[in-house]
């Protein structure tokens, strides 16, 4: 079996009309929220993994934890899974309080970094194992087990060792064991980390087809701000046990509401604001309009807003700036500038027309709209 | 390994460095093997099938008496003795095996989540007892076990044992001291078991409806099997041979087939008999031994567990 299969699943023949619409129905019945308040959790004496935690999470939402690694993200996650009990605080899952359910008796099913699949069991009774715990008779596992399996393409894989599995395999057997046991919610642990990037961006794709078929409510975690972006409805960024901000992947990206999210989500261009005359602000940079000053203290500039001209031009928001770095990147290019003492990064589309060299002088081009202040 | 395209020179000097290699690291091994271990079992193969002569030692002609005396057919007729004696040992061995597993388990995982620290300590006072001459501890459980010593007593009181007789000898004290005996050789390999045990696979029979019973016996128990067969490897063959503890706390009803095999050597006199009763618990070993790996092989999917 290869793996370039993807799970089109609209055009999969297991998937008739009528299994297609019992899924639905099945898809809208399932789907919960989850409402998380004042959620604490402490290992040992000093280590803080949750530090008072308030989410809502819709039903059938694709919503993805992101942060560093020890952000809290996974202790969450954990905590939705029943594996872990928090200090403090309560958790709701699809209106019923679950904060001391066991893991067991909840319908919430993880997909693990790991996978962690029983090598002793054959891929079909890896795949039953949910459904024989909760005393599914035979027949009707087995008729689950092929469905899902149809419905992730790995039908001919069934009667299969695990361990005569490659990693893209193991990772989609991981997901179809949970999905077979059809939960109010399925959570998935940093599931595409041990993939290679090929592999992990058409699995990207084919998961986020497989919640949106299923209307599932999928709760992610990742520390890749580029898998969270591609993936999710809303983002939680956590930091240190804490949500940072809660938002659309547009919204967390183009307006950060801190200078940690906006370094976590891949942004260096951060200038501290010395003064500002209502929307005009002083920093390193020079003088700049924005838009919408806001209150913060740091200006955030980012480099796909800017706009490159040959030459020194005089005007507003103008930068006059040299080349210091120029990297080439085929559709793009990464330019860093100098501007005085200050670095200043842009990227350029390459539309095929002149890209500065190194040395050159060019003058940098702020639109006022795209300028965002944010706090420390 | 080829040499082809090599000149016959560097081919002949490679070949000489590959004997020289060879004669360093397996020679000294597989001497003492062949000097100590082969040879001996040679010698007794061909005295299993020799006649017994006026004082217990070997004579000409060949003959298959010993294994008919040893199936239990003497000068009276056939008689069950010895047929007890094998069905005890076997017996001992299933009983005392499945005791020390029921014993060990919790203590190796016990000691798995101790804190790491303590870990190695709490291994080394499983460990330490083995130290000790088998004999001197065999001794202190004579003298724990012995009539009139307050655990006969309590036994006693409690209507376990008759008046005065004491727990020791009898077949009891056997299977405590076998137990006591062999319990490290369960605790170490399953402790290692423990250690290396995945548990994102429990969290996973978790998450996947499992009971915390079910979780164990589906996502813990699998993955000590490959511990769990070796240390019952380690115990059951050793304890199958036992010689010393049937010896000291059986008693004459305790007698197991290794004491069958001392005694011909020694008081009963009549190394041919001696000779076959060997040869019949090497079989049983290698049977013993068959058997588990085929268990080992069903329990863990088709997997090789490596015994």
């Amino acid at each position: 079996m290869s793996e370039t299969i993807t799970a089109d699943v609209a055009d999969q023949p297991g998937a008739t009309p009528a299994t297609a619409e019992r899924q639905q129905e099945a898809a809208t019945r399932k789907a919960s929220s989850i409402e998380m308040q004042g959620l604490h959790k402490r290992f040992g004496r000093d280590t803080v993994a949750l530090d008072g935690v308030d989410l809502e999470i819709q039903a059938g939402e694709f919503f993805t934890l992101l942060g560093p690694s020890g952000c809290g993200k996974t202790t969450l996650l954990r905590i939705l899974a029943g594996l872990e009990e928090p200090d403090a605080g309560s958790l709701v899952v699809g209106g019923k309080t679950v904060t001391e359910v066991p893991p067991h008796r909840r319908s919430v099913n993880t997909v693990f970094q790991s996978y962690a699949l029983f090598p002793h069991l054959s891929v079909r009774e890896n795949l039953a194992f949910g459904l024989k715990m909760r005393g599914l008779p035979a027949a009707k596992r087995n008729a689950k087990v092929d469905e899902i399996a149809g419905f992730i393409k790995l039908g001919d894989l069934v009667e299969r060792r695990v361990d005569q599995l490659s990693g893209g395999q193991r990772q989609r057997i991981a997901l179809a064991r949970a999905l077979v046991c059809e939960p109010d919610v399925l959570l998935l642990d940093e599931p595409l980390s041990a993939l290679d990037a090929g592999l992990r961006s058409q699995l990207q794709v084919e998961l986020l087809r497989v919640q949106k078929r299923l209307g599932m409510t999928f709760v992610f975690v990742t520390h890749d701000q580029q898998e969270a972006m591609v993936m999710s409805d809303r983002i939680a960024v956590l930091n240190g046990g804490n949500i940072q901000q809660v938002g659309a992947p547009r919204e967390v990206y183009e307006r950060p509401v801190n200078a940690f999210v906006a370094r976590f989500m891949g942004h260096d261009n951060l200038y501290p604001v010395s003064a500002r005359h209502g929307d005009r602000l002083s920093t390193a940079l020079g003088e700049l309009t924005a838009e919408e000053g806001g209150e913060g203290e740091l200006l955030l500039i980012r480099p796909e807003t800017l706009d490159l001209l040959p030459g020194a031009v005089e005007g507003a928001n103008h930068l006059q700036a040299v080349v210091a770095e120029r990297l080439y990147r085929g559709s793009h290019a990464e330019f860093r500038l100098e501007i005085g003492e200050t670095t200043l990064q842009a990227t350029v589309n390459n539309r095929g027309r002149h890209l500065p060299d190194v040395g050159d002088r060019v003058t940098v081009v702020v639109a006022p709209e795209d300028l965002v202040t944010l706090g420390e | 390994m080829s040499y082809t395209g090599v000149t016959p020179t560097a081919r002949s000097r490679a070949m000489v460095r590959e004997a020289r290699h060879l004669l360093f690291t397996v020679a000294p091994g597989a001497s003492w093997i062949i000097v100590f271990l082969v040879l001996p079992s040679a010698y007794l193969m061909g005295v299993a099938f020799m006649s017994n002569g006026p004082y217990g030692l070997p004579e000409m002609p060949l003959s298959l008496e010993s294994f008919k005396r040893l199936a239990g057919f003497g000068f009276l007729g056939w008689s069950p003795g010895n047929l007890y004696t094998l069905l005890r040992s076997l017996w001992q061995t299933l009983i005392s095996t499945g005791l020390v597993v029921l014993v060990a388990y919790p203590i190796a995982y016990y000691i798995t989540t101790c804190r790491e620290k303590w870990r190695p300590i709490m291994l080394l006072l499983v460990v330490v007892p083995s130290w000790t001459n088998q004999v001197i501890r065999t001794f202190g459980w004579m003298n724990l076990l012995a009539p009139g010593t307050p655990l006969s007593g309590l036994a006693e009181s409690l209507g376990l044992i008759a008046p005065n007789m004491g727990l020791y000898p009898s077949n009891f004290a056997v299977t405590l001291g076998l137990v006591y005996n062999f319990l490290p050789f369960m605790v170490l390999p399953l402790y290692a078991a423990f250690e290396k045990l995945d548990t994102a696979q429990v969290e996973a029979a978790q998450d996947l409806y499992a009971s915390p019973v079910r979780a164990f016996w589906h996502a813990v128990f699998p993955q000590t099997l490959p511990g769990l067969l070796a240390g019952i490897v380690l115990v059951a063959i050793p304890a199958f041979g036992m010689y010393v503890i049937p010896e000291l706390l059986g008693g004459g009803k305790g007698m197991m087939l290794g004491n069958l095999v001392a005694t011909q050597f020694s008081g009963g006199a009549n190394w041919p008999l001696g000779a076959a009763g060997a040869i019949l618990m090497l079989i049983a070993t290698f049977v013993g031994l068959f058997a588990m790996r085929r268990i080992g092989k069903r329990l863990g999917g088709g997997e090789e567990v490596v015994i």
